[in-house]
C-alpha cells in the first residue's frame, strides 16, 4: 500500500503554497481551468511518496491523502 | 489509481463551503489548523468562535461549531461574557491585527489583565486587508501600503505595535506564543501552539494567546511564493517567533 496526494480541482485556486513546500517537486500548474478559472495544480503520481506537506500548506483543503492499491 | 482509504482529508470541524479568501492567504490555513485541533481534542459539540470584523468576518461561513460574531474589536470581550455564563464550552475568538491591535486594543488588554479564560488567535499580517491595503498598527517600519505610499514613516505613523510582548508583561495572561506559518515545520509548530492553548484553557488556567504571522498576498502586492519569504525575512525579523509567556497565573 503506497500513499498518494490527490487534488480537488474546484478548490484549488492557484496559489503554488503546495510546490513551495513539495520535497519530491512533483506537483505543478495544469493548462485546464477550473470553473472559478483558476489553472488547478496536478500532482505527478510517480514521484509523490505521500508525505503531506501539501496538505499542511494549503489553504483552501483542495489536497487529500489517499491510501492506492500499488499499480 | 484506484484509492482505496482516505488517511487526512478536509477536518470535521470545516464544512464544504468554498473560501472567500484570495489566493495564498493564511487565514485558509489557519482555519484549518484551528478545526484539526477542534477534532482532535474532540470538543466540537461543545466549542463556541467568535469572528471579528475583517476578512475572517465569514469564519463562521466555514466552521461546523457555534460561531458568533461581534462588533468590531469587541471580541474579547463577548468571549469572556459567553465563557462566564457557560463555562463548560470551549471559547476563541479569532482576530486579524485591525481588529485586535487598532480599535480592540482596550478589549484585548484587559481581557487579558482579567485573566479571563478563553483563547484568542491573532492573526497578524501587517496591513488592512479586507479595506483594501491601508496602514495597520503592525505595519512595518518602511512597508508600502495605500496610506503610506512611500513606506511606514515612524516620525509620521508611529512604531509597529508588538502584541504579544506587550501582554506577556500583565500578570493576568497565562500562555502568549507567536508563530508563523510559512512552511510546514511552521504550521505543525502553529498547530501544537494553538492545541496547548485549547489544552490550557480545558484545565481553566485562564488567557492564551497565539499570533500567527500571516501572508497577505494580494495588499503587499507579491505573489503567494514572494510573500512567504517577506514574512520569513521580514517580518519575522521584527515580530520574533517564540512562546513569550508560559507560567501559572492563579497560585490557588
Amino acid at each position: 500500500m503506497a500513499r498518494k496526494a490527490f487534488v480537488d480541482e474546484e478548490r484549488c485556486k492557484e496559489c503554488g503554497l503546495c510546490i513551495t513546500a513539495c520535497p519530491k517537486s512533483c506537483i505543478s500548474f495544469s493548462s485546464k481551468l477550473n470553473s472559478k478559472g483558476f489553472h488547478p495544480i496536478e500532482i505527478d503520481h510517480e514521484k509523490c511518496i505521500g508525505c503531506g506537506f501539501c496538505i499542511d500548506m494549503c489553504p483552501d483543503t483542495a489536497i487529500e491523502l489517499w491510501e492506492v492499491a500499488e499499480a | 489509481m484506484e484509492k482505496k482509504k482516505l488517511i487526512r482529508g478536509r477536518p470535521d470541524a470545516l464544512n464544504d463551503k468554498i473560501m472567500h479568501y484570495c489566493p495564498g492567504c493564511g487565514h485558509g490555513i489557519v482555519h484549518r489548523i484551528v478545526a484539526e485541533v477542534v477534532d482532535e481534542l474532540g470538543i466540537k459539540d461543545r466549542f463556541v468562535g467568535i469572528a471579528p470584523v475583517g476578512c475572517s468576518v465569514f469564519a463562521y461561513w466555514y466552521f461546523n461549531t457555534d460561531f458568533h460574531q461581534a462588533a468590531h474589536g469587541r471580541a474579547p470581550a463577548v468571549a469572556s461574557g459567553i465563557k462566564r455564563a457557560r463555562p463548560e464550552l470551549i471559547v476563541m475568538s479569532y482576530q486579524g491585527d485591525g481588529d485586535l491591535a487598532a480599535i480592540g486594543t482596550a478589549e484585548i488588554v484587559h481581557a487579558a489583565n482579567r485573566g479571563e479564560n478563553i483563547t484568542v488567535i491573532f492573526i497578524n499580517n501587517a496591513i488592512y486587508g479586507m479595506t483594501g491595503g491601508q496602514m495597520a498598527p503592525t505595519t512595518l517600519i518602511g512597508q508600502k501600503s495605500t496610506t503610506t505610499p512611500l513606506g511606514r514613516d515612524p516620525r509620521k505613523a508611529g512604531f509597529p505595535i508588538k502584541i504579544s510582548e506587550m501582554l506577556a508583561v500583565l500578570p493576568g495572561s497565562r500562555y502568549i506564543e507567536r508563530t508563523t506559518v510559512t512552511s510546514p515545520k511552521e504550521v505543525n509548530k502553529t498547530k501544537k501552539a494553538i492545541k496547548k492553548a485549547f489544552e490550557l484553557q480545558m484545565k481553566g488556567e485562564g488567557f492564551t494567546m497565539v499570533e500567527v504571522l500571516s501572508p497577505c498576498p494580494t495588499n503587499w502586492r507579491l505573489t503567494p511564493k514572494d510573500a512567504l519569504k517577506f514574512v520569513e525575512e521580514k517580518m519575522v525579523e521584527y515580530y520574533p517567533l517564540g512562546v513569550f509567556k508560559d507560567e501559572p497565573v492563579f497560585n490557588d
